[in-house]
């Protein structure tokens, strides 16, 4: 029934620990910003996912319970609890940037990709998502690479550009 | 509160300004469909499953929900409630893993209930069951997602009356489910195994881990000498599985269906219950004379005891070192017992008749086992019991009282009450007052700490020595007291936890639908056999100082301390986050 504690870990090392101790102190700690909370820890997890021992660490941090913890990252479409890529790259389905022409980015992600949305990499390296919309509607169209924020997204080389910071 | 007029179903009605419909239809007997409501819950309004038409509204309107205002007139019965009702029910039958005959709940079912109740068997939706894989690698309970209907009741146990939050709802729409953290199963996480869960469940979802089969087993091997040992709260609850009134105190008939089903001795741990209270007094003095952790916490509950081992394992110290009544019947049936009767331990069978699903877990803790012999071998739930007798047809009603057998069969009044939050502390005074103070006890009642409250607590006067004590039932308010230790603010000499609310009388295990009314109803019965009794102090107990006298010494001496206390300690946590620490 009772085996020893589990001392190393797959993800976690002291280095991102202290990392995400100081993404909790910066919210002061508060339970309330769980979501954003998560939302950072998640961008700095390589492939850009919450595993369980990261949930687990930031329960005991902040004296949330587990399945809390839980119920939010599966809850919300931005947080993932497998594996996704080291760049996960959401584009907004919503209104806004639909019509602002998002067909041409959704075209030159899927091209200079080479996968689809929904889709992985075959090296693992990118993930394209769709998403729902994230509140960059004045820059329209926009995406969101590993929870950064990016506009105007209008031409194939514009894309390009910010792949380019991807690599 | 102001009264309101309403009308339900034609019937004029006054009912409290306040009340939910669902609550009013109940007062002139319409049992209006529901699944997640619960009478001891908070309205949770997600099954959709009450609905009502009430006039002047074209919308249907949740029963569990909306409260009645004067002149409110329901139609609990037309056409598009039952419409809506039936596509309710079938809905989830689509989703559902339709096994009545393979299935636990089988005939306590509430989904089953409300089926019936409109003639639903088979949907023509499609079958589209997408379940967890099946939680069945802990020794207490089984979770069958593929039997789950969301209704969240076992959450709202888990996390507001327990607070131990294992189980939550996660992800949502399709994938919606109810689960504890990434999907571990119980056995990986800090569930304390007390069975709230599975008390509340309307379905099949979390139920006891059968394990009748091992007691059938036992008894038609002829190598076997099978014994029972059953606890205090069994025998005001049991009576619930075959109709009778709640609160029925049915010991003689259980004692006689128990010998029917082949059992060759049938004891009852109210006798090792005054033996705890004997050790446990006398811990308690000990500490108190001789300066030893205060307050000194009871360890009967293993619902309780899994949690301050996960939770407040830094308040260990606090623990009483006595084994439960159950596993001190365990030891001593494989000792003394062997002993007196001539047999090889190996060859006694002991079962345990609990009200409780943590017990099942005790049971197996590895510490209670000496040269590969187990000292519980099984221990059943009051539910296992019930199909048990259920299954050899005994016609339990009808049965002619019987009586416990010796040597473990006379339990005084104080063990009796132990099936009750407040209990064992009244239980410890009644002895300790007469150890510390050498007097005889003036009054026998101490009704501070009997009752349904959350934390009740009283200040005894032992002769000059003032001693405070607590007690607390369900697990959320054993926090509140553990707090106070911690933060050195707690005033008692002793408290009392049992992890289930109202004590062993709610216990995880007893018959389905044990709600707060029906405790009550069980632990008056309790004070009723205490009161009845003889005998009410644990240490008047006649066969207890015969067992003292002839094999233990004395209470605390080297054999109690050998067969009787044990050592509790912290749980595994799975993660070990110190290495990380700079
Ligand atoms: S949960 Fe109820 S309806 Fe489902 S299989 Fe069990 S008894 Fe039948
Ligand atoms: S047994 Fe108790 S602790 Fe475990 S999941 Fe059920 S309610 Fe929660
Ligand atoms: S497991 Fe039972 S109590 Fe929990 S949500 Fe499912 S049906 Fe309801
Ligand atoms: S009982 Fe009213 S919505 Fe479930
Ligand atoms: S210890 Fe669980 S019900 Fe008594």
């Amino acid at each position: 029934m009772s085996s020893v504690n589990a001392t190393t870990f797959e993800v976690l090392n002291k280095e991102l620990a202290a990392k995400i101790d100081t993404i909790i102190t910066n919210n002061a700690n508060n339970s309330t910003k769980l979501v954003g909370i998560l939302l950072e820890v998640q961008a700095i997890v390589p492939k850009q996912y919450l595993p369980l021992e990261i949930a687990a660490y930031i329960s005991q941090k902040m004296n949330i319970p587990l399945s809390r913890i839980y119920d939010v990252i599966s809850f919300y479409a931005a947080l993932s609890d497998v594996p996704r890529a080291d760049c996960v790259i959401q584009l907004c389905d919503s209104v806004v940037c639909k019509v602002t022409g998002n067909t041409v980015l959704k075209e030159s992600l899927q091209e200079l990709l080479g996968i689809k949305v929904n889709e992985i990499t075959a090296d693992g390296k990118y993930a394209l998502e769709p998403t729902a919309c994230f509140g960059a509607c004045d820059i329209a169209p926009a995406i969101r690479v590993n929870g950064r924020v990016f506009g105007h997204l209008t031409s194939k080389e514009k894309v390009k550009k910010v792949l380019d910071n991807y690599k | 509160m102001k009264n309101v007029k309403i009308i339900i179903d034609n019937k004029d009605l006054v009912v409290p300004e306040g009340t939910t419909i669902l609550e009013a239809a109940k007062k002139v007997n319409i049992n209006i469909p529901h699944l997640c409501y619960h009478p001891d819950q908070a309205i949770k309004a997600n099954c959709r499953l009450c609905v009502v038409e009430v006039a002047g509204s074209k919308k249907l309107t949740p029963a569990c929900s909306s409260f009645v205002f004067e002149g409110m007139e329901i139609r609990t019965n037309t056409k598009k409630v039952r419409d809506m009702q039936t596509g309710v029910l079938e809905l989830i039958l689509a989703n559902h893993d339709q096994n009545c005959l393979q299935c636990l709940r089988n005939g306590t079912c509430e989904l089953q209930d409300l089926c019936r109740r409109f003639n639903i068997s088979k949907t023509n939706l499609e079958d589209t069951v997408e379940a967890l894989p099946l939680d069945d690698t802990n020794p207490s309970l089984v979770r069958d997602s593929s039997k789950c209907v969301k209704c969240n009741r076992c959450v709202e146990a888990c996390q507001k009356t327990q607070e131990v939050h294992v189980l939550t709802h996660s992800h949502r729409s399709v994938h919606y489910n109810i689960t504890p953290a990434y999907e571990m199963p119980l056995e990986d996480t800090l569930c304390v195994f007390c069975g709230q869960c599975a008390a509340v469940c309307p379905t099949g979802a979390i139920v006891e881990k059968d394990e009748t089969q091992k007691v059938w087993d036992a008894i038609y091997d002829p190598r076997k000498h099978v014994i029972v040992q059953v606890a205090p709260a069994v025998r005001v609850a049991l009576g619930d599985s075959f109709n009778l009134p709640k609160g029925d105190i049915v010991t003689g008939k259980m004692v006689a269906a128990l010998r029917r089903l082949g059992i060759e001795q049938v004891f009852d741990t109210n006798f090792t219950a005054d033996l705890t209270i004997l050790e446990e007094a006398n811990e308690l003095i000990k500490r108190i004379t001789e300066g030893g952790t205060l307050p000194l916490i009871t360890s009967c509950s293993p619902g309780w005891v899994n949690f301050i081992e996960g939770r407040y394992d830094h308040l260990l110290d606090h623990l009483s070192t006595c084994k439960s009544p159950q596993q001190m019947f365990g030891s001593l049936s494989k000792t003394y017992y062997a002993d007196l009767i001539g047999l090889d331990p190996k060859d006694i069978f002991t079962v345990s008749i609990m009200p409780c699903t943590a017990k099942k877990y005790e049971a197996q803790r590895p510490e209670f086992e000496k040269d590969g012999v187990r000292d519980v071998d099984v221990a059943l739930t009051t539910r296992e019991l019930a199909r048990m007798i259920q299954a050899s047809g005994i016609e339990f009603t009808d049965l002619e009282e019987d009586q416990f057998d010796n040597p473990f069969g006379i339990g005084t009044g104080a063990g009796a009450i132990f099936g009750a939050s407040g209990g064992v502390t009244e239980a410890a005074l009644r002895t300790a007052y007469e150890v510390i103070t050498g007097k005889g006890l003036p009054n026998l009642n101490f009704l501070q700490v009997r009752g349904l409250e959350g934390i009740k607590e009283a200040t005894i006067d032992l002769d000059g020595l003032e001693l405070k004590v607590a007690v607390a039932q369900g697990l959320s308010n054993a926090k509140v007291l553990l707090k106070q230790i911690q933060n050195g603010t707690s005033p008692y000499a002793f408290i009392e936890i049992m992890g289930c609310p109202g004590g062993c009388i709610g216990g995880g295990g007893q018959p389905i639908k044990s709600t707060l009314e029906v405790k009550a109803k069980r632990m008056k019965a309790l004070y009723k056999i205490d009161a009845d009794l003889p005998l009410r102090k644990s240490h008047k107990n006649p066969d207890i100082i015969k067992l003292y006298d002839e094999y233990l010494g004395a209470p605390l001496g080297e054999k109690s301390h050998e067969l009787l206390h044990t050592h509790y300690h912290s749980r595994n946590k799975k993660y070990d986050f110190s290495s990380l620490k700079k």
